[in-house]
């Protein structure tokens, strides 16, 4: 097993399917000789030449929209929106074309469109570069919402990915790209609507995905020097969403935190909430319980940012809390 | 005809702006000041020379880049700064951020973060002044970058039918990010033959000569005041550093930067005001002490300044209650 970054994870996946699929090319801004906004694709134009590795100009609905017709002409386009918060200009293409196309043409067209983007906040970067859209996405049908956390997921999930037949949006996170993990050496894939046990646990169910699934991983460390003992559940896709991971470990905890960095109201952790106390009412002790950021847009001001984002902290003291009740 | 005094006046504001960006630079290094920092350094004639024909009731929007409109438009350097350290005394309250600078009072709208977004909102505000019938225009600056956006062509199209009293001034400094301009536009020459399309006159100009800028910016302004509608303008320029202080931008062929480095509006601005434009070096000498104090009690005011409190994280996403 080779430990390596989350972004040479994603990388990994890239250049694989490259080499392997033909049909595959790269579409994206400053992709080519700058070598992507996050150097995801540093290295790919001198490789694989600027016919596959497409230079984008700045024009997101234009992109999306072009992968999208190369997608029912048959090829396996991947387009990069430099971060999710640009993907607003594209979303007409994402969601009334890319999504529907198969449905509406009554199964005649697909659109194997793999777009990859970055989600999240804590960058200083301010209210307009912020924001954790996936949520909003994830009530698409017709649409796949991936979120790794590990450069183990990113790679495995990518492999799944660039095999579907319909779109996919791949959400990298900005303050992950730096984090490192093991990855297997054999092709191993991971199947999207499927969560993982990050780490067991016996007090509490703490379910998440992307980087709140660190912050979850670093609170339940704070906890088990208290004595509790949190299991925390990765998501790792929200659409398809594995409800049944989730409820089996409620099942043993009876007791659910959701964390998330999108602000609470309509957070995609309402959806984990309705879905928990639906499929495992008896077996919950107390309500679930919420961490999610703020409602606000996001301050670029650092210490107002850290308190709009949770944090491990926050997220033991809502645990705590949960507890004592 | 220009004063002396204006024209020493450019020179201390584009000096301004230089020495505030390298400020920042250090700033940043030191971990004052977070995030994405895109400097201005070597586009300071284009700000300066056309913010000088704006009256104090225009409207002045520009992209993300827009420390030196913000100066320029005489935001306070200690404002500017202290927003930058994400301070509450900050021309946005520390809430904004580099990217992000407002300044009611002196009709700055704002720096648009988003690639093309001011532009339909540059094209609002003419459209309030033309529904009000006020003497009040609206300078929108962007990037050679935004051309690509949709945005760009629906605002065109909807100043130029509507008449919109609006200044669509594009920067064009030949690279967006790292992407060059050459790539993303066919016209990325003469972008300012776009403008035709729309119906719209296009004027292109000198962008490192603020005195060319400011001598057609004081036509344009004028025209655009008389109701005719909007103008592109279109300034050919280059940014000398890279698109943020994470890039070294060494995509750039050397010639080019070269070539361009010679060009620097600014010493070339000031050997001719000590050749021809009557000016002594007493008076620049004066105008770099002045400036190097205003950025040190700049500095000083912002590390000083409070952060904004815990209690205030909710203030203004929505009116305040009496407000
Ligand atoms: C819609 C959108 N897409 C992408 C970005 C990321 N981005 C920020 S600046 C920039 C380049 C813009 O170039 P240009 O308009 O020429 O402005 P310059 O930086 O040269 O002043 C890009 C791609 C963004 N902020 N908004
Ligand atoms: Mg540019």
């Amino acid at each position: 097993m080779a430990v390596i970054s989350y972004r040479e994870a994603v990388a990994r996946g890239l250049r694989e399917a490259l080499q392997e699929d033909s049909r595959v090319f790269l579409m994206g801004e400053d992709i080519g000789p700058y070598g992507g906004s996050f150097a995801v694709t540093k290295g790919f134009w001198e490789e694989f030449g600027e016919a596959r590795i497409k230079d984008s100009p700045l024009s997101e609905s234009a992109i999306v929209g072009a992968g999208v017709g190369a997608a029912m002409a048959g090829l396996r386009p991947n387009v990069e929106i430099m971060t999710i918060n640009f993907s607003l200009l594209a979303m007409d293409q994402i969601v009334n074309h890319a999504a529907k196309i198969r449905y509406m043409s009554g199964g005649q067209f697909s659109v194997p469109l793999m777009i990859r983007t970055v989600t999240g906040g804590g960058a200083s970067v301010g209210a307009t570069h912020s924001q954790s859209f996936e949520g909003w996405y994830a009530s698409v049908p017709g649409l796949y919402v991936v979120v790794p956390s590990t450069p183990r997921d990113a790679l495995g999930l990518f492999r799944t990915c660039r095999e579907l037949g319909d779109p996919v949006l791949y959400v990298e996170h900005i303050l992950l790209y730096g984090t490192r993990g093991e990855v297997p050496d054999e092709p191993y894939k991971i199947p999207l609507g499927q969560a993982e046990v990050k780490r067991l646990g016996r007090d509490v169910t703490i379910i998440s995905y992307s980087r709140s699934v660190q912050v979850s991983l670093a609170a339940a460390e704070l906890l088990a020097t208290e004595g509790i003992q949190p299991e925390v559940v990765d998501l790792r896709t929200l659409r398809p969403l594995d409800i049944e991971t989730v409820v089996q470990s409620v099942k043993k905890t009876h007791h659910v935190v959701v964390v998330e960095e999108a602000p609470k109201q309509g957070g995609f952790g309402a959806e984990v909430a309705a879905q928990v106390q639906r499929q495992a009412f008896e077996y919950l002790n107390a309500p679930v319980e919420r961490v999610a950021g703020e409602e606000v847009p996001m301050p670029y001001s650092p210490p107002l940012e850290r308190l709009a984002i949770p944090d491990a902290d926050r997220v033991a003291r809502a645990v705590r809390a949960l507890l004592a009740s | 005809m220009l004063s002396k005094g204006q024209l020493l006046e450019f020179y201390r504001q584009m000096h301004l702006i230089r020495e505030f960006e390298r400020e920042c630079e250090r700033q940043y290094t030191r971990g004052n000041i977070k995030g994405f920092l895109h400097v201005y350094s070597g586009e300071e004639a284009i700000a300066v020379g056309a913010i000088s024909t704006l009256q104090p009731q225009d409207y002045v929007v520009t992209h993300y880049r827009d420390h030196g409109h913000a100066l320029a438009r005489g935001v306070n350097s200690k404002a500017v700064m202290a927003e930058l350290f994400g301070k509450s005394t900050g021309c946005s309250k520390g809430r904004g951020g580099s990217m992000h600078m407002f300044d009611a009072e002196k009709n700055f709208m704002g720096g648009y973060a988003i690639v093309g977004g001011q532009l339909p909102v540059a094209a609002g505000l003419a459209l309030a002044s033309k529904y009000r019938g006020e003497d009040r225009i609206a300078l929108c600056f962007l990037g050679d970058g935004a051309l690509n956006e949709g945005e760009f062509h629906e605002a065109m199209n909807l100043a130029a039918i509507w008449k919109l009293p609006v200044i669509y001034f594009c920067e064009n400094n030949l690279y967006g990010m790292g992407a060059s301009a050459a790539n993303n536009l066919v016209m990325y020459q003469e972008i300012y033959k776009m403008a035709a399309a729309y119906g719209i006159e296009g004027i292109q100009v000198d962008g490192n000569d603020v005195l060319a800028v400011r001598e057609l910016m004081e036509q344009v302004t004028h025209r655009v005041r008389q109701g005719q509608g909007p103008i592109f303008v279109e300034a050919r320029t280059y940014r000398l550093r890279g698109h943020s202080i994470a890039d070294p931008a060494n995509y750039r062929p050397t010639e080019e930067v070269a070539y361009w480095q010679s060009r620097d509006p600014i010493p070339s601005y000031r050997e001719w005001l000590l050749k021809d434009g009557g000016a002594t070096q007493a008076e620049i000498d004066q105008i770099h002490a002045a400036v190097e104090r205003e950025l040190v009690v700049a500095a000083e005011f912002a590390e000083k300044s409070p952060f904004p409190v815990a209690a205030d994280l909710y203030r203004w996403v929505y009116q305040e209650d009496g407000a």
